[in-house]
């Protein structure tokens, strides 16, 4: 039988504003043996009387870093996520268990995908899985050929937006593209609307390449890239979705 | 020192609940009036006159029905509470189908004890495995219809299994058949990293729990 994931209490060693709703956690945990990147944590908050909830989070930072981030959007309505956003300060603990998941992952270690170029397409905060996916490509000197298509609603609400940049600037093999669905600045010129078929066909690799996809974000995105990447010829089995529902708290 | 702990401020919310309905949600779930949609890859669109059932594996005789042949069997609605793994339960969801009793009638299992397993196989790839002892005497059905309406694609649809009283993954959607086996064998969450059984009251969600 598999050993039971342990709760453990993690130390919040920094909290960074990655947009006007989004934070990253930056946590220090005791008893941490080394994840994947797309994996994700259970988080548990537990009130006074003993009342406790519990909500998943993707871990954002790749499985080299010392400290393991996640990467939190505020629900406006949400139980768990304003508390992990505004509530929680540096010097606080957290309880959390994982990591979790053995599907929604890529490792640059495993031979299995060896020049099968990357196809990565975000929406909102689903990015934090790929991000981690992205960090390892970079921190492990993988050349795999790779694009992420990221759909964000306005320019400020971009997460990761300056480092995706640099990545993108230092490395031939990756690019990156914007689409900005609600608002715009003046002299934006990339993608403005939602992720539809004529955007993959123009983003996405050819199947004949045998890319491998994964796609993170809100079930409409997500169904939207899974659908239109078959209808263009995708293998079913090479394309991995991760879905964060409204309800995500 | 996990029981002690205390999330400094947190306050939560929802004991909004009811505190009848309340306890009909098991430990780390939450109540959604939603309908969080999860899967692991894209969603199957089979044509109706392509979809069949079969139930076959280590068993005298295999069982096979198209989609007007399956919708002819005798149909059950119902009402059951449904528990995601990732931490939603979603109350009173009503639900038309036809039970695994019926769907097992023509098979002896009787004459047959050692064959204790079931594994669904679905469209896409997808497998889940179940002890035969937690889908009969009403306890799983195959359904069609959720709320009065035919089920959605990316819901399960044309059909999926049922079974409320383990953890939703077992409930797979798009499912095409059962193989019924001697041996226990992990299926698709099975294999990566999830409880083989996944009992919510229990909080099986992973392997070890």
């Amino acid at each position: 039988m598999a050993q039971q994931l342990k709760w453990q209490l993690g130390t919040v060693v920094e909290i960074r504003e990655e947009t006007p709703k989004a934070k990253s956690l930056i946590l220090d945990l005791p008893e941490w043996t080394t994840h994947l990147a797309g994996q994700h944590v259970d988080v548990r908050l537990t009130a006074e009387d003993g009342y406790q909830a519990q909500r998943s989070y993707s871990i954002a930072s790749p499985p080299e870093d010392k400290y393991l981030m996640l990467t939190v959007d505020r629900i406006e309505d949400g139980e768990v996520s304003p508390y992990l956003t505004d509530g929680l300060r540096a010097g606080d603990q957290l309880e959390l268990r994982g990591p979790i998941g053995g599907y929604f992952v890529w490792d640059a270690r495993n031979k299995q995908y060896d020049g099968s170029p990357l196809f990565l397409a975000a929406g909102g905060s689903g990015i934090a899985p790929l991000m981690a996916m992205l960090r390892h490509r970079a921190n492990s000197g993988a050349t795999v050929p790779t694009r992420l298509l990221y759909s964000s609603r306005s320019y400020e609400e971009i997460i990761y937006r300056e480092e995706l940049d640099r990545l993108s600037a230092n490395d031939s093999s990756l690019r990156v593209i914007h689409t900005l669905t609600r608002r715009r600045p003046a002299d934006w010129t990339g993608y403005g609307r939602r992720i539809d078929m004529a955007m993959l066909a123009d983003t996405a690799w050819s199947p004949a390449e045998k890319p491998l996809a994964f796609t993170c974000g809100p079930t409409a995105l997500v169904e939207a890239v899974a659908d239109n990447l078959l209808e263009l010829g995708y293998e079913p089995g090479r394309i991995r979705t991760e879905r964060f529902g409204p309800t995500g708290g | 020192m996990a029981e002690k702990f205390i999330s400094r401020g947190f306050k939560g919310r929802a004991r909004e609940t009811d505190r009848a309905l309340r306890e009909r949600i098991p430990p780390g779930q939450y109540e959604t009036r939603d309908f969080p949609v999860l899967s692991a890859g894209p969603t199957p669109r089979t044509p109706l006159d392509r979809w069949d059932f079969s139930i076959y594996g280590e068993i005298a005789e295999d069982l096979k029905w198209s989609w007007e042949e399956f919708l002819k069997l005798p149909r059950e609605t119902f009402k059951a509470d449904i528990h995601c793994v990732t931490k939603w339960s979603k109350l009173d969801t009503v639900w038309t189908g036809v039970s695994l009793d019926t769907l097992l009638a023509g098979v002896n299992l009787d004459a047959q004890p050692d064959v204790r397993h079931l594994i669904a196989y679905c469209d896409g790839g997808y497998t889940t495995n179940l002890p035969l002892a937690d889908i009969r005497n009403g306890k799983a059905w195959v359904v069609y219809e959720y709320d009065g309406r035919p089920l959605a694609p990316e819901h399960g649809g044309p059909a999926r299994l049922l079974v409320p009283h383990l953890y939703f993954w077992k409930s797979a959607k798009w499912v095409r058949g059962f193989k019924l086996v001697r041996e226990d064998r992990p299926g698709f969450w099975e294999t990566a990293g999830y409880h083989n059984y996944g009992d919510p009251w229990k909080e099986q969600r992973y392997g070890g729990d």
